[in-house]
């Protein structure tokens, strides 16, 4: 690990301030703030993350989850993602948040994780991981082994000839179906950011993974209100039961008026280079009847445009299956 | 336990970055000078010499590494040290002693929940959190909410038996 200055701040000027000192949010920014280390702490033991400092965010008490008088569930930025999953408010209105967010990784690692920690981990890919390896995001114009290498986890969709390191979260695809919103301060002010506009496609420098600029600061998450009668699920498809990162996975909700969808919100994660949400999948299934041919059209939509590599062209019927599977659960 | 993180050599090296923070483990304040790489785990083992904290894979992946930090588990191997001033922190040392086990370790012993006993004091300190956590009340429950603790020796089954075991001497679910 890199020699590095450990900063603690108090309130959010300060770090921002701190923030803006390093000329890139991305991939290797010389100021990194320190949430619960989950990621971060892990990528720096292996010298894929090298900041000249840390800065500590865990007394700026951004860990606060609550309902706000508009009916929005508001996400510090530092609330652990145990307290998250576990919270009455999200159990019972955001059952999906609560299934993805006890289907990733282990207690010990959601009781230090938090909620920005996690909308920006980093991508899984062993090349990635690998600093004896070469790979387009983690040092631009390397090349991409992945591609024609060990691939079998990666994405399917929203790839690029340099990238195809697939979203790692579960959380964030919970998010993306509930149309949560990212609220950010920087040196120029606050900002609020659709989670569908927060990450970037990799194209050709897929180490800029979101629109963060340095001094950037994630304060909170919310959520609105979800729909009256709305039902939602998180099904998750792995390779062992327990502990497992996403083959596929999708978040799923739903209304019913007179035993038709009256309104749908979808997202898959494991499958693409950011929780993947196709509002035109979702408009396939409005009005209709729920049964597997609908749900099977919406994710034949969802799915279009997939790119398998060598080694996971099953996760493009995985998926559909997963949709379908998903939604009858929802409306069973 | 003692202040051996002191060390006052090399203090004109501009790559010595070191801190003086007093964490406080096992219900005593320790006073440790540390480079703020350290570990909270490396920092209980190789400064504070409280060796029953296990090193597995260092990655946050294998759970070896369990403490609690304010009454919640978590990997130390994830954590640094330097961030956890004031924070109360029990390792495996904190739990009983030899004379005087508690339910949990004893659970173990009277199960055979282990082999080479590597993974064993996680295990023991997941579990013991586990007793805290809404964890429903089947051996399934059981499986999910200990699944960030990999036992090499595949221990698996008796371990499931003795949290079992623990958790109706100590009257949950």
């Amino acid at each position: 690990m890199q020699v590095f200055d450990l900063v603690q701040v108090t309130d959010a000027p300060a770090a921002i301030a701190a923030g803006a000192a390093s000329p890139t949010a991305q991939q290797g920014a010389s100021v990194r703030f320190l949430a619960g280390g989950t990621t971060l702490v892990d990528l720096m033991k292996l010298n894929v993350e090298y900041p000249d400092r840390v800065v500590d965010i865990n007394r700026l008490g951004l860990d606060g989850v609550a309902t706000l008088a508009n009916g929005d569930l508001s996400v510090g930025a530092t609330a652990r993602n145990s307290d998250l999953a576990h919270h009455p408010q999200v159990r019972e209105r955001y059952a999906a948040l609560s299934q993805a967010i006890l289907a990733g990784a282990s207690t010990q690692l959601r009781n230090a994780a938090t909620t920005a920690g996690n909308l920006l981990q980093r991508t899984r890919c062993m090349y990635f991981r690998d600093t004896a390896s070469a790979c387009n995001k983690r040092k631009p114009g390397s090349g991409c082994p992945a591609i024609a290498g060990t691939n079998r986890m990666l994405a399917i969709l929203g790839t690029s000839d340099a990238c195809i390191a697939a979203h790692p979260s579960d959380m964030a695809v919970a998010m993306m179906a509930y149309d949560a919103i990212v609220h950010v301060q920087g040196t120029s002010g606050a900002r609020q950011i659709p989670l569908s506009d927060f990450y970037v496609p990799p194209g050709n420098r897929p180490d800029i993974e979101t629109v963060l600029r340095p001094g950037d600061l994630v304060t909170h998450v919310t959520l609105p209100a979800p729909l009256a009668g709305e039902r939602s699920a998180y099904l998750k498809l792995r390779d062992r039961a327990s502990y497992e990162f996403a083959l596929v996975s999708a978040a799923v909700a739903v209304t019913l008026a007179d035993d038709k969808i009256a309104s749908a919100r979808f997202a898959l994660g494991g499958v693409g280079t950011r929780p993947w949400r196709v509002r035109d999948a979702e408009g396939a299934l409005a009005g209709q009847a729920p049964s597997d041919t609908v749900f099977r059209a919406a994710a034949d939509i969802c799915l279009q445009g997939a790119r398998p590599q060598g080694q996971n062209g099953f996760k493009v019927e995985l998926a559909k299956r997963c949709i379908v599977h998903a939604f009858k659960q929802v409306t069973r | 336990m003692t202040n051996i993180g002191e060390n006052t050599e090399a203090a004109d090296d501009p790559a010595d970055k070191r801190l003086t923070v007093t964490l406080k483990v096992n219900g005593q304040e320790c006073v440790v000078s540390i480079d703020p790489r350290v570990t909270l785990l490396d920092c209980l083992r190789e400064v504070l010499h409280l060796t029953g904290t296990k090193k597995g894979c260092d990655h946050g992946q294998c759970g070896a590494c369990t403490v609690h930090i304010d009454g919640r588990r978590v990997n130390s191997c994830l954590a640094l040290a330097a961030v956890h001033g004031g924070d109360e922190i029990i390792t495996i040392e904190g739990l009983g002693t030899p004379g005087n086990l508690h339910p949990m370790q004893r659970a173990f012993l009277e199960n055979d929940a282990y082999q080479c006993g590597y993974c064993t004091s996680g295990q023991i300190m997941s579990a013991v959190a586990l007793l805290r956590e809404p964890c429903g009340a089947s051996d399934d429950d059981v499986r999910e909410f200990m699944s960030g603790n990999i036992c090499r020796c595949g221990a698996y089954p008796n371990i499931v038996r003795a949290i079992q075991q623990a958790r109706r001497a100590l009257g949950g679910s």
